[in-house]
C-alpha cells in the first residue's frame, strides 16, 4: 500500500527535459508557479495549461504515472476549494443552514483548484525528470551566493539528497514493520483518534530506531569514502549551461511574457 | 612491505548507564597482532560479538586504538594527517547494502569517493567506468540502486571503493544479508579483484565456504586472535571451531564424520575432489 | 487446523505498465503438524505467499481456507486468523519497541483482548519456550545480543499461541552456532507442541536437516513439492532457477561419477556418511 506513493519520485527515461540543466528546471518551476498566481483570468490559465501539456509531453513520463499517488493531494484540494466556495463574498447562488455559496466563491474555488493542480503537476514534472542529486547540485549552485554569509549550502544540499535517497527505503520499512505488528494483532485502522495515535507507537519506535541505525551506518560509510564536506570536492557531473538550456530560458521568458500580456490586455 | 601491520592493539570503550555514570569498561579488542602482505587474500572469522568488526574499523581509521598501533600502508592511523591517505589506500565495504550507497544512480554513487578526493571530472568518469566493469555492473550504471538485488548493490559498493584506487579492500561481512546467489556473485567479484588486480583483500565473515581460497585465516573470539593459519590448518580443527561458535565447510564436516567412524582420512579436507582422492586410497 | 490454498493469484499494480504477477495459480494443502521448508530465490513469490496465509495481503483471485473457512469472507475475523497463523518476519528484532522484554512479548496477547493475567502467563510461557532466562525479562530489548533479540521477537509471536508458525528466514545474519540454536529451537517447538511449521530458508542444508516436506517456488508458481529426497533429486532444475541441492548431494554425485558405488540421494551429512561407509564395506 505504501509503495504506491510514487508522487514526485524520479522517473528514469531519456528526454529533452531530463537532459536539461537542473538550474533551468528549478528556475522554470519557480517562474511557472509565479505565473499561476499573477492573474485570475481564463486566457493566461489556458496558456498555462498548454505550456504544462507541452512540458508533460516533452518529459516522456507517462501521464498515468505522474498523477498516481495524487489522491491525498486531491482531498486537500477539495477542502481548500470548498472553503473558498463558502467564504467568498458576492452574489448569492444557493443558501442553506445559514451558509451561502456565491458566484464569486465558485469562481474562486475553481481557480484555486486549477492553480493547485497545475502547481503540483508542474513541480512534480521537475522532480520526475531530475535526479535528487542533480536537484541538490542545482540548488547548491543557485544558492551559492548565500555562502558568503556563512550559510552551509553544501551541507544543506547533501542532507536533502540523502533524505531523498532514503525515502523509498524507509517507506518500505514502514510497510514491513506495520505488517509485522499486524501479525501480532495490531489494529491501525479502528478506534478513535487517541486510540489510533496510541496504536502508532509500535510502528514509530522501531522506525526511529532503524532510521538512526541507518544514519549511523551511512555516516560511517561516507567517512570511509573520504567525505569531509564540500571543501576540495570535485564534481563528476559539473553543471554547465548548454545550447538547450539557453533555449529553455528563452522559452520560459516568452511564456512569462505571454501570461502577462494575456492577463493585462485580453 | 606489509600493507597492514597491527601491533598489540587494544580497544576499550566505557559503558555508561542512562544517567551517564560509568558502569564498566569493555575490552572489544584484546592485544591483537596482525601482519598482512600486499596482494594477500586474508579472511577473518568469528562469531557475532567476537570483535572482528571492531578490528575492521581500526584498519580504516574509523576507530582508533586505546593501546598499540595500527599501520596501514606504512602510516600510523593515530596521526591526524594520515586519515585521508589511509582511507584512500584501505577502502571499506560494510554489511548492509542499503546503508552505504549514497548516490541515487549507480554511477553517481561510484563517483562519490573520487569526488571527495578532488579527482578531475574526466578522470572520475574513467574511474567509474573501469570500476563498474571490474565488478560486472557497468550495464546497470544508469539504474537506481533501489532497483538492484542485494548482491548487485554490494558489487556497486565494491566499485565505489575501487574507484578510489585502493591498495587494499576491507569487507565487513559483505554477504551476511544476501541470499546464496548474491553471496556467490559478491565473493566471485572479490576473488577476481584479488587475483586479477592484485588488490589485498581482508574478508570478514562467518560463512565458512567463503574462506577456503584465502591465503591466511584469522579466527577471533572475545577480542583475541584465537587461531591463525591456512584454511587447511584452521579447518582441520573442527571441534575447536565449534567451541568458538563457528563451523566448517560441508565437505570438511563430512570428512570429519567419516574419520570419526574409523575411515583413515587426513584433517582439513577442503574440496570434494580432495575427499574423493583420499577415499580412493582407503578403498 | 489445515490450510488450503485454492487457485491463488496475486497481481500488483494490475492493469498498469508496472504490473507484476507475484503469485500465479497456487494450490496447496498444508495439513496439521507438518514441518515444511519453503524455498525459492529472492522475488520468487515466497514472501507474498506467506503473507497471504495470514491475511496480510489480499489475493487478486482465488482463496485461502483456514480450518475449512474462507478467510476472505466478509465476516471472517482476520485478527483471529493472525493469532492462529503466526508470522515471524525476516529480521523480526526490528519490530521490538517496548521498554522491556516482557512488555514487548505481552503486546501480541494484549491485542487479543485477554485478561492481564492471561497475557502475562502467555508471555512468560513464550519466553520460556525460546529459552530466555528470567534475568532478561526487565531489560530493554535493545540491550540484548542479536541472537537474544531474535528469540524475544519469536516469543512475541509465540505468545499469540498460534497453531501454524511461519518463519521467514529466521537465521539470517546469525553466526553458525546462532543458526543451529534457532533451528534447534524451532525443531523442539514443533516436537513439543505439534505446531505446523513453515520455514522459509535459503539454506538447503538447513532445510534438508529439519523438514518433512519442501515447497520450491519460482516465478510466482510452485515448481516442486515433495519430501526432501525427491525435491533434491531435481538438482539440475533447481540450479536453472538459481537454487541448488545441499552440498552433500553434489559430493555423492561426484563420487559416483568417479567410480564409487554410492547412492546419490543423501541430503544430510549423516546420510552421506552412512552411505559412504556402506560403499567402503564398513
Amino acid at each position: 500500500m505504501i509503495r504506491e506513493i510514487t508522487f514526485g519520485q524520479y522517473y528514469q527515461t531519456d528526454s529533452a527535459l531530463h537532459r536539461l540543466n537542473p538550474r533551468v528546471k528549478l528556475v522554470g518551476t519557480m517562474i511557472y508557479i509565479i505565473s499561476l498566481f499573477l492573474f485570475k483570468e481564463a486566457a493566461p490559465f489556458a496558456l498555462a495549461l498548454v505550456f504544462l501539456a507541452a512540458i508533460i509531453k516533452l518529459s516522456h513520463v507517462p501521464f498515468k504515472y505522474m498523477i498516481r499517488g495524487l489522491k491525498a493531494v486531491i482531498v486537500l484540494l477539495l477542502i481548500t476549494a470548498v472553503f473558498n466556495m463558502f467564504l467568498t463574498r458576492g452574489e448569492a447562488l444557493v443558501s442553506f443552514w445559514g451558509l451561502t455559496i456565491t458566484k464569486e466563491g465558485v469562481i474562486a474555488a475553481v481557480f484555486i483548484a486549477l492553480r493547485l493542480i497545475f502547481l503540483i503537476i508542474g513541480s512534480s514534472v521537475m522532480t520526475l525528470t531530475t535526479t535528487p542529486n542533480q536537484l541538490t547540485d542545482g540548488l547548491e549552485k543557485l544558492m551559492g551566493p548565500l555562502k558568503v554569509i556563512k550559510v552551509p549550502i553544501h551541507e544543506i544540499s547533501m542532507m536533502m539528497s540523502i533524505a531523498l535517497r532514503f525515502i523509498p527505503i524507509l517507506l518500505e520499512e514502514t510497510d514491513k514493520i506495520m505488517k509485522a505488528q499486524m501479525a501480532r494483532g495490531a489494529d491501525f485502522d479502528s478506534g478513535n483518534m487517541i486510540k489510533k495515535i496510541k496504536a502508532m507507537v509500535p510502528l514509530l519506535v522501531p522506525l526511529f530506531v532503524s532510521a538512526f541505525r541507518r544514519a549511523n551506518d551511512l555516516a560511517m560509510a561516507m567517512e570511509a569514502r573520504c567525505y569531509q564536506g564540500g571543501e576540495g570536492r570535485t564534481k563528476m557531473k559539473p553543471l554547465k549551461y548548454g545550447k538547450s538550456d539557453v533555449l529553455a530560458y528563452v522559452v520560459l521568458a516568452v511564456y512569462l511574457a505571454g501570461v502577462i500580456v494575456l492577463g493585462k490586455w485580453l | 612491505m606489509n600493507i597492514i601491520d597491527v601491533s598489540k592493539l587494544v580497544f576499550e570503550y566505557i559503558r555508561r548507564d542512562d544517567e551517564g555514570n560509568v558502569e564498566g569498561i569493555t575490552t572489544a579488542i584484546d592485544h591483537v597482532d596482525m601482519e598482512i602482505k600486499q596482494g594477500d587474500f586474508v579472511a577473518v572469522l568469528g562469531h557475532n560479538g567476537s570483535g572482528k568488526s571492531t578490528l575492521a574499523k581500526h584498519l580504516n581509521a574509523i576507530l582508533y586504538p586505546s593501546e598499540g598501533t595500527v599501520w596501514v600502508d606504512g602510516k600510523d592511523t593515530q596521526e591526524e594527517e594520515n586519515l585521508i591517505p589511509i582511507r584512500k589506500s584501505a577502502g571499506m565495504v560494510f554489511q548492509n547494502p542499503d546503508n552505504q550507497i549514497i548516490g541515487q544512480i549507480v554511477e553517481e554513487d561510484v563517483g562519490f569517493g573520487p569526488e571527495n578526493l578532488g579527482v578531475e571530472t574526466k578522470q572520475i568518469w574513467e574511474r567509474v567506468e573501469e570500476s563498474l566493469k571490474a565488478v560486472g555492473m557497468y550495464k546497470y550504471r544508469k539504474k537506481s540502486p533501489n532497483r538492484l538485488s542485494g548482491g548487485q548493490k554490494q558489487r556497486v559498493s565494491i566499485a565505489g571503493v575501487l574507484a578510489m584506487h585502493p591498495k587494499c579492500i576491507i569487507l565487513d561481512e559483505p554477504t551476511a544479508m544476501l541470499d546464496p546467489s548474491g553471496r556467490k556473485e559478491v565473493i566471485r567479484a572479490v576473488r577476481a579483484l584479488n587475483e586479477v588486480e592484485g588488490i589485498t583483500v581482508i574478508l570478514i565473515t562467518h560463512y565458512m565456504e567463503e574462506v577456503i581460497h584465502a591465503d591466511k585465516v584469522y579466527v577471533m573470539d572475545k577480542g583475541r586472535v584465537e587461531m591463525q593459519g591456512t584454511p587447511k590448518e584452521i579447518f582441520a580443527q573442527v571441534d575447536k571451531l565449534r567451541s568458538l561458535r563457528l563451523s566448517v565447510p560441508q565437505v570438511t564436516l563430512l570428512a570429519h564424520e567419516l574419520k570419526k567412524s574409523g575411515v583413515a582420512l587426513p584433517d582439513g579436507i577442503l574440496t570434494t575432489q580432495e575427499l574423493i582422492e583420499e577415499l580412493k586410497k582407503v578403498r | 487446523m489445515p490450510i488450503i490454498v485454492d487457485h491463488l493469484n496475486c497481481i500488483y499494480e494490475a492493469g498498469t505498465a508496472m504490473e507484476v504477477v507475484a503469485l500465479s495459480d497456487i494450490n496447496l494443502v498444508i495439513p496439521d503438524g507438518q514441518f515444511i521448508g519453503l524455498i525459492g530465490h529472492t522475488g520468487s513469490g515466497k514472501s507474498s505467499l506467506i503473507q497471504h496465509l495470514n491475511g496480510l495481503i489480499k489475493a487478486s483471485s482465488g482463496t485461502v481456507y483456514f480450518n475449512g473457512e474462507d478467510i476472505y469472507d466478509e465476516d471472517y475475523d482476520l485478527k483471529k486468523l493472525r493469532s492462529k497463523v503466526g508470522l515471524v518476519f525476516q529480521y523480526p528484532e526490528h519490530q521490538l519497541f517496548e521498554v522491556d522484554v516482557f512488555s514487548d512479548v505481552c503486546y501480541g496477547p494484549k491485542n487479543l483482548g485477554l485478561s492481564k493475567k492471561d497475557v502475562e502467563l502467555r508471555a512468560y510461557k513464550a519466553l520460556k519456550m525460546v529459552g530466555m532466562d528470567d534475568e532478561y525479562f526487565y531489560q530493554s530489548p535493545f540491550d540484548l545480543s542479536g541472537g537474544q533479540k531474535r528469540r524475544v521477537a519469536i516469543a512475541g509471536v509465540l505468545a499469540m499461541e498460534p497453531e501454524v508458525l511461519i518463519l521467514d528466514e529466521p537465521t539470517a545474519g546469525l553466526d553458525p552456532k546462532g543458526r543451529d540454536e534457532i533451528l534447534g529451537l524451532i525443531k523442539k517447538l514443533q516436537a513439543e507442541t505439534g505446531m505446523t511449521i513453515i520455514l522459509v530458508s535459503h539454506s538447503m542444508e538447513d532445510v534438508a536437516n529439519y523438514v518433512d516436506r519442501i515447497i520450491v517456488m519460482n516465478g510466482g508458481s510452485v515448481m516442486l513439492d515433495g519430501v526432501p529426497k525427491d525435491v533434491f533429486a531435481h538438482y539440475k532444475e533447481l540450479e536453472e532457477v538459481g537454487l541448488a541441492a545441499p552440498a552433500v548431494t553434489y559430493i555423492m554425485q561426484q563420487m559416483k561419477e568417479q567410480g564409487f558405488d554410492v547412492g546419490t540421494d543423501a541430503t544430510t551429512i549423516a546420510e552421506a556418511r552412512d552411505e559412504i561407509l556402506r560403499a567402503l564395506g564398513r
